[in-house]
């Protein structure tokens, strides 16, 4: 293998306040992620998973510990750098949506191709498509308001994918969905992940919604308590 | 990628148009009263030179006692002038073009049933040219008007509007008191003068019927005088100031008991007034302009709160510090643009009302229009900063995490 793993956490902390009042919100965890897995992590309320989400996704710096991705330290980089990084290899798919409110979904999936520095012809086109990919292609002139909250998902899913990651990072996808809706989202990551190889890694806390992974960590306490993977078929 | 940025800024500003407007407003108020007053004054500054112009400013006027400027006692104790007096100053300095001796009173002027009170002038045909007076319709005075004090008369267009509406008052006869006497003249407008007056409002007659007819003396309130073009009026009154003295027999040591002005002064002491004025109301309307600047602040912090969850999903999808700092900059920069292209639009509006009203030339000046814009950008960048500095400066986790 002389390729390196898409993302190697090794002997991640990340502590809150110092001394006495010291929050071990991740306490040394070891994490190896290759390109095209389904990683689904769960754990009670404050066990980190979030914190280890939002290191993985370079919107914090570890306090300790070695961070690699595509076998290059990003634990030391500065804000802009990680910026740069979120830009080109990752997508974000968030709980609450997160659209911009008076938007249409065509402007807010075209959002992070600005940031590119794309022009406005292909960014639409490419808008246009990643809408059309989620099932959204008659909506694309619609407000968020205007829109179902499942639909609202779909267009995060396509603002997320339109850049071309090479991991979706989705926080409680589905936290806001019912059943039904829930479903239709988690099909589609799978989809992504199956069809196009797309690494998606999501903090879920619904057993159903983590059972689509292909590998299952369990968090406690800022530590890795389990690490499975579902037997593959025979 | 600035392009995009300021695209993005006009979107977001238009996203809330209301509220964008409101926010301004402080800048349009501010750049609008800076632009009226500066473009109001100046046209009242050009008034004032144009007038000026059109007396003459090579009109000298001597009157009896001091301080007349000052709306001190203004001659009522110090004798009055006498034709001889006027004569002499004419023949004696050569600088002198004409002197006209002026003698006036306020009475009633009446024709049928119409009647007004007016200025009833006795002077001769040098004052017409000194002071520039143009024939509307008739004719000035004939040397056997003048010679033997005929009742005749030349009127201004006011006193003709008030008497004979828009009939030709050419050889119809007016009375004032006993006096009836026919109007020969009617001059060609001049319109209010800077000092507000109505130039048109009066009755000029021959000086010899005024003091025979009207005053019962033979007093000269006024010389009019019209210095040579060429000459300097300034030596000129100096030589007026010597033979008055001589002719008035004023002693070594003791005041003089006239004064001689010239229209310069007037428009020193009139503009100097209205550059005072233009002055203090361009510096409220300037702090008006920063009270506008800090509205914007005020208005981009809110927004800063506001949208701190876009600002964090714009951070998570890869954006860098320095372009949300950019974008709110930029934003705080066309907002303060629009209103200061608001407030010049409306600046001149008023300017053009205000023009109108006071009836002075409309006159923009292009160099404060553009000061003004590059004013509104500075406050734009200014007072837009420091909000834009505290949105890049935003952590994304938390900025995600805002309600």
């Amino acid at each position: 293998m002389a390729e390196p793993p898409l993302i190697d956490l090794i002997d991640i902390s990340r502590v809150y306040g110092t001394g006495e009042i010291a929050v071990h919100a991740l306490d040394g965890i070891n994490l190896t992620i290759e390109k095209g897995e389904f990683i689904a992590i769960m754990g009670p309320s404050g066990s980190g998973k979030s914190t280890a989400m939002n290191v993985i996704g370079c919107l914090d710096s570890p306090t300790s510990g070695q961070y690699r991705f595509n076998g290059i330290e990003v634990a030391g980089l500065s804000q802009d750098q990680r910026a740069l990084l979120r830009r080109h290899y990752l997508g974000f798919v968030f709980q609450g949506y997160n659209l911009l409110p008076r938007t249409t979904a065509l402007h807010n999936v075209e959002l992070p191709l600005i940031y590119k520095g794309m022009r406005l012809a292909e960014r639409h086109a490419a808008a246009a498509q990643a809408l059309a990919k989620v099932g959204l292609a008659e909506r694309i002139y619609h407000d968020p308001s205007e829109l179902s909250g499942g639909q609202q998902q779909r267009v995060a899913i396509a603002r997320a994918l339109v850049g071309n990651p090479q991991v979706i990072l989705a926080d409680e996808p589905t936290g806001n969905l019912d059943t039904k809706t829930s479903v239709e989202i988690m099909e589609m990551l799978l989809k992504l992940n199956r069809d196009e190889g797309l690494t998606i890694i999501m903090v879920t806390h619904e057993a159903d919604m983590a059972d689509y992974a292909d590998r299952l960590i369990w968090m406690v306490d800022g530590r890795i308590e389990r690490d499975t993977r579902k037997a593959e078929a025979a | 990628m600035l392009w995009e940025t300021i695209r993005l800024a006009i979107q977001a500003i238009f996203r809330n148009t209301m509220r964008s407007f409101l926010t301004v407003l402080g800048i349009v108020i501010g750049v609008a009263a800076v632009i009226a007053m500066v473009t109001v004054g100046q046209g009242s500054t050009d008034q004032v030179t144009a007038d000026v112009e059109k007396l003459g400013t090579n009109v000298v006027m001597v009157l009896p006692g001091q301080d007349t400027m000052q709306g001190g006692p203004g001659g009522t104790a110090d004798p009055m002038f006498t034709l001889r007096i006027n004569d002499t100053v004419e023949a004696e300095i050569a600088d002198v073009a004409l002197s006209a001796p002026i003698s006036q009173s306020r009475a009633r002027a009446i024709f049928g049933n119409e009647s007004r009170r007016t200025d009833i002038v006795g002077t001769d045909n040098r004052y017409f040219e000194a002071a520039r007076w143009d024939l509307h319709r008739g004719r000035f005075f004939d040397p056997a008007d003048l010679q033997s004090g005929k009742s005749v008369c030349v009127i201004g267009e006011t006193v003709r509007e008030s008497l004979f509406g828009y009939a030709d008052p050419v050889g119809e006869t007016i009375r004032i008191k006993t006096l009836s006497c026919e109007v020969v003249g009617l001059t060609k407008s001049k319109g209010a003068s800077t000092f507000g007056s109505d130039q048109d409002d009066f009755v000029i007659m021959p000086i010899k019927t005024f003091h025979r007819r009207i005053a019962g003396n033979t007093d000269v309130t006024t010389l009019f005088l019209s210095v040579r073009d060429g000459a300097s009026v300034e030596e000129a009154m100096d030589d007026i100031t010597l033979l008055m003295r001589d002719l008035r027999r004023i002693g070594r040591g003791e005041e003089d008991d006239f004064e001689v002005l010239d229209m310069k002064q007037f428009a020193t002491m009139l503009s100097g007034i209205t550059d005072i004025l233009t002055g203090l109301l361009s510096a409220v309307a300037a702090v008006s302009l920063l009270v506008g600047g800090i509205g914007i602040m005020n208005i981009m912090l809110v927004s800063v709160t506001e949208r701190t969850r876009e600002i964090g999903i714009r951070l998570a999808i890869g954006a860098q510090a320095r372009q949300v700092l950019m974008q709110f900059l930029v934003e705080a920069i066309i907002l303060s643009l629009i209103g200061g292209l608001l407030g010049i639009a409306l600046g001149l509006g008023l300017a053009i009302l205000g023009a109108n009203w006071l009836s002075i030339p409309f006159t923009p000046d292009p160099l404060i229009i553009l000061l003004a814009f590059g004013f509104s950008a500075l406050v734009g960048i200014v007072f837009g900063y420091f909000p834009a500095r505290r949105a890049a400066r935003l952590d994304p986790i938390e900025a995600l995490r805002h309600e």
